[in-house]
């Protein structure tokens, strides 16, 4: 490679809103069921039915546009966007070209301590596709419509972005501010949250833009690293080879890591957009905005100005612990119940932590309640229970999200208190242990950590270790 | 006397007395089609057992004291485009000729609620495109007063089942006067509500922003009650108005004193037919007797209304006929290849030629590249005509005119020449372009004893002065049931 290139990185990023109903009909927009369950004339496209739009798509799409810094359309409309394809089941998806709800955005992004604003170029509604299931069986295709008319955002950013890194960043970013408006779930592998990208490279300093292609199929965020940077290199090949980009789609296969075109400019369909006549005009009232403006909740930044204030505890826990809207839900709702905030701070950025990482899990994915988290503490500050036990209770809570009151109580792993009960095992840990007694008052403080764990095994972990520590020390 | 030639106000009295029963009506009609529609034509679907049976039903509320409406027990027919739960509704295409929705048109609902009988659909041009129901995949029908001649269009079909009294009403739409025209076509009497009026719920769209669904009925009093059983706000239709002023029957007053009523010089210049022109300004002349102030002037934009109405009309039915494509309902060809022969093949076998030009009409406005020369350009001058009728009604109360330059034409006259049909639509498009109330009534006959019709327009939600207007003047007249029927011998 003799010259110097800069990628040049752009995104059109799809989320679904979690709206209890579709964007259009009644029917519920939940994940999962039975095909062709959560339907009705209007998101099948049956004759003579109509679209009435759900208020609350707006309200969330209104507020990822002001906690995004855009402009909101006032007086906004939806188009029809005409193509043919089985799960569309008009043959036109109603979104919007003309007037989106929400134009020039932004929001700051950090890398390698580097911050950096990104343009959000329009935040538009639109309405989702059903689902094709191919039966390879008898060669056929069938179709089911749950998933159409749910609500979804498309969120096109300008071609700011400059590395995986900086996409990567973008990413997290947009998906931490939706999840914490309460907006979307923002789930990449479920599809609640999807990226296409779009990318082009040019020679640094150049001016011009180069050819961009738009990569598909992207469900992770280490899939979507791996598609840039291969196709960054793929791109770089072509010009070095003195042959050009073509604008084109490619769908990204991650398990074989390349990427195949799909169709190509040439191929473009012209989707014949106009505006729905069956959709009447909306308009977004100062009040209404207000309104909305008034309810949008505290935003991660906010929120970890507040941590900083209100609990002691260091900055890079307040990171972490705000890097996932249901990680900070969970540190706040534990502390509600009294527990210490720096206690509650240690069990997730300690033990949660590294459960995580062992089970391969994001921070998202925590299920346990805070409830039972404040439970164990409360056990843990009023010496019911000893911190090995603790540990070994937080597993089952983290798992299963066990009771600790009806579990330590029905495991017996309460401490033993009764100080008779600990004075005769220690005797009998005294006794058997000559050597080591020996030891110790020969000045081998050690000795007395081997003399602990002796007590503790034969307590079978259900003794307060500072009291064992200190009745040994005594009895000696 | 028969039953089916009382209006269907007569018709309800005699079933609330107890004169009549609501199976000696549905009786009736069923008997009145199964003499008369070899020859007409009017229905697609005649739902005998369904009607029966609903009959009884009706007559049991009705002895029960829960049905005491205007229309209980009374018949009607429904133009095929409105979904009716359980009926085929065809829309007079192939490509829906085994589509039974699960699903009933809201303004169907309402009218079952207050004690309506179903006794079928009516025929109509396919996908409500055209103004003679030639069009329809299941053949023309005929004009009763002349079997040689076209009922008009596209609702030809309820508008001739009123007129051959197969039955006293009939549920029609108009997107560009297809209500209107074939009522003036047969002789009878036609509503087409502003925009919004009525739901359009279930009611398969051709043009969105234009169609509006409405009565065809023997009088304005038949009219203006099935109207008010019909009007009422949905929120299923986000086009839907939410209005208090539907008590439509109020306006059925033989007073004109002082109405000021102008005439669109424009609507009576080159192309009319003389006879028309004489019978409709002899109807002006007759409401200024009656008191009305009567005064001629310049709509402008005339010329334009045709263009305009062609172009947003193919466009919006370009996309809402996309959905008919064999997949999930309707007619699928039967030998393909792969999914993009199945759509063209269907497709391709499932619609008429007339289906067939707007869709490429349509398609062909709203393309890359022509959208802005065309379909933007039709928004416009749609706004500016919007305009030249608010300024007109600035000084009129109503705007009276003919409803087409011609009396109804020869079968197959048309067809040949699609532009001429067009042409034709030039006083009825203007009207849903500007999303006004228009009223069609008879007023006369021509040279060939062929029923001549006027149309009265109003302000937008204003249906009750056109509605006293057109009851005072068919004050003057007796009902012309067509020399036909006499001649049949009923």
């Amino acid at each position: 490679m003799s010259k110097a290139y800069e990628t040049v990185i752009g995104l059109e990023v799809h989320v679904e809103l979690a709206t209890k109903t579709k964007i259009f009909c009644g029917c519920s927009t939940a994940f999962g069921g039975a095909p062709n369950t959560h339907t009705c004339p209007v998101c099948t496209g049956m004759p003579g039915s109509l679209p009435v739009l759900n208020k609350g798509v707006v309200e969330k799409a209104v507020a990822v546009g002001l906690a995004t810094n855009c402009t909101i359309t006032t007086d906004c409309k939806f188009d029809r966007k005409n193509y043919f394809y089985p799960d569309n089941p008009q043959n036109y998806q109603i979104s919007q070209l003309y007037y989106p709800i929400c134009r020039n955005g932004k929001i700051e992004i950090e890398t390698e301590g580097k911050k950096k604003w990104i343009g959000i170029h329009e935040i538009h509604m639109e309405e989702d596709a059903g689902k094709l299931v191919h039966d390879s069986y008898d060669d056929s295709s069938l179709v089911d419509f749950n998933r159409s008319g749910v609500p979804l955002i498309e969120i096109v950013s300008e071609p700011d972005m400059r590395s995986a890194e900086e996409v990567i960043a973008y990413l997290d970013k947009l998906r931490l501010i939706i999840q914490y408006l309460g907006a979307s779930d923002c789930k990449l592998n479920e599809g609640s949250m999807r990226a296409d990208v779009n990318l082009s490279i040019r020679e640094v300093g150049a001016e011009q833009f180069g050819t961009r292609t738009e990569m598909k199929n992207l469900n992770s965020f280490k899939a979507i690293a791996r598609a840039i940077e291969n196709e960054r290199e793929r791109q770089i090949d072509l010009l070095e080879e003195g042959k050009e980009v073509i604008q084109e789609t490619r769908r990204w296969d991650d398990t074989k890591g390349y990427s195949y075109a799909m169709r190509s400019k040439e191929d473009a369909q012209d989707y014949r957009y106009f505006p729905d006549p069956d959709l009447v005009p909306i308009r977004i009232s100062e009040e209404w905005l207000e309104e909305i403006r008034a309810k949008q909740p505290e935003l991660r930044a906010e929120k970890q100005e507040r941590y900083k204030k209100e609990y002691d505890i260091p900055d890079y826990d307040i990171d972490i612990i705000t890097a996932s809207k249901r990680m900070a839900d969970v540190f706040e709702e534990t502390i509600a119940l009294g527990a210490a905030p720096k206690k509650v701070s240690n069990w997730l950025m300690v033990e949660t932590m590294r459960l995580l990482k062992e089970h391969e899990k994001e921070a998202d994915e925590i299920s346990f309640s805070a409830a039972n988290l404040a439970k164990l503490i409360q056990l843990v500050e009023t010496r019911a229970i000893n911190g090995t036990v603790a540990k070994e209770v937080f597993e089952k809570i983290f798992a299963e999200d066990i009771d600790p009151e009806q579990y330590v109580e029905e495991h017996g792993l309460k401490t033993v208190n009764d100080e008779g009960a600990l004075r005769k095992t220690i005797e009998e840990v005294i006794a058997a242990n000559p050597q080591s007694v020996e030891d110790y008052r020969n000045g081998k403080e050690k000795a007395i950590g081997f003399l602990v764990g002796q007590t503790m095994k034969a307590m079978k972990g259900k003794a307060d270790p500072g009291m064992v520590n200190q009745m040994l020390k005594e009895l000696l | 006397m028969d039953l089916m030639s009382l209006t269907a106000v007569e018709l309800g009295k005699k079933i609330a007395s107890g004169e009549v029963s609501v199976i000696e009506a549905t009786k009736a009609a069923l008997s009145r089609i199964k003499q008369l529609d070899m020859d007409y034509n009017c229905f697609v679907t005649v739902d005998e057992e369904g009607a029966l049976a609903q009959a009884e039903i009706v007559q049991k509320k009705i002895d029960a004291g829960e049905l005491n409406g205007p229309l209980a027990g009374v018949p009607v027919a429904i133009k095929d485009n409105m979904c009716v739960n359980g009926m085929l509704t065809t829309c007079s295409s192939k490509i829906l000729s085994n589509f039974k929705p699960t699903y009933t048109a809201d303004a169907v609902l309402r009218l079952q609620e207050a004690g309506a009988v179903i006794i079928g659909k009516t025929n109509m041009d396919e996908f409500a495109m055209g103004s003679t129901t030639e069009t329809s995949y299941y053949g023309e029908t005929k004009n009763p007063w002349n079997i040689n001649c076209v009922p008009g269009g596209s609702s030809g079909g309820s508008a001739a089942a009123v007129a051959a009294e197969e039955v006293p009403y009939a549920l029609g739409s108009d997107t560009g006067g297809s209500i209107r025209q074939p009522a003036a076509f047969c002789g009878v009497t036609g509503i087409k509500p502003t925009y919004g009026r009525v739901s359009r719920y279930g009611l398969i769209a051709y043009g969105s922003s234009l169609d509006q669904i409405g009565p065809l009925a023997k009088d304005v009093t038949d009219c203006a009650t099935i109207l008010e059983i019909i009007s009422t706000h949905d929120s299923k239709d986000s086009t839907s108005v939410d209005r208090n002023d539907t008590d439509f029957t109020s306006a059925l007053v033989d007073d004109v004193k002082g109405l000021k009523i102008g005439i669109p010089k424009d609507y009576f210049g080159e192309g009319i037919d003389a006879d028309v022109k004489e019978q409709v300004m002899a109807a002006a002349r007759t409401l200024e007797e009656k008191g009305a102030v009567v005064e001629e002037f310049d709509l402008s934009l005339v010329e334009y209304a045709i263009p305009a109405y062609y172009i947003i009309a193919s466009a919006e039915a370009s996309s809402n006929l996309e959905r008919f494509d064999g997949v999930k309902y309707g007619y699928r060809t039967e030998e393909f290849t792969d999914l993009h022969n199945m759509y063209k093949k269907t497709r391709s076998e499932g619609f008429g030629p007339e289906v067939k030009r707007r869709i490429m009409l349509g398609s062909f406005v709203l393309s890359s590249g022509y959208y802005d020369a065309y379909y933007i350009k039709a928004l416009r001058t749609k706004a500016l005509i919007k305009q030249a009728f608010d300024k007109a009604f600035e000084k009129y109360d109503v705007i009276l005119g003919p409803v087409a330059p011609t009396t109804a034409l020869k079968l197959g006259e048309s067809l040949s020449d699609p532009l001429k049909m067009y042409l034709g639509d030039i006083y009825t498009v203007s009207v849903n372009l500007a999303g006004l109330p228009g009223i069609s009534l008879p007023c006369g006959s021509d040279r060939n004893g062929m029923p001549v019709g006027m149309q009265l327009l109003g302000k937008p939600f204003d249906e009750k002065t056109i509605i006293r207007a057109g009851y005072a003047f068919e004050r003057t007249r007796e009902y012309q049931r067509p020399a036909a029927l006499t001649e049949r011998g009923l």
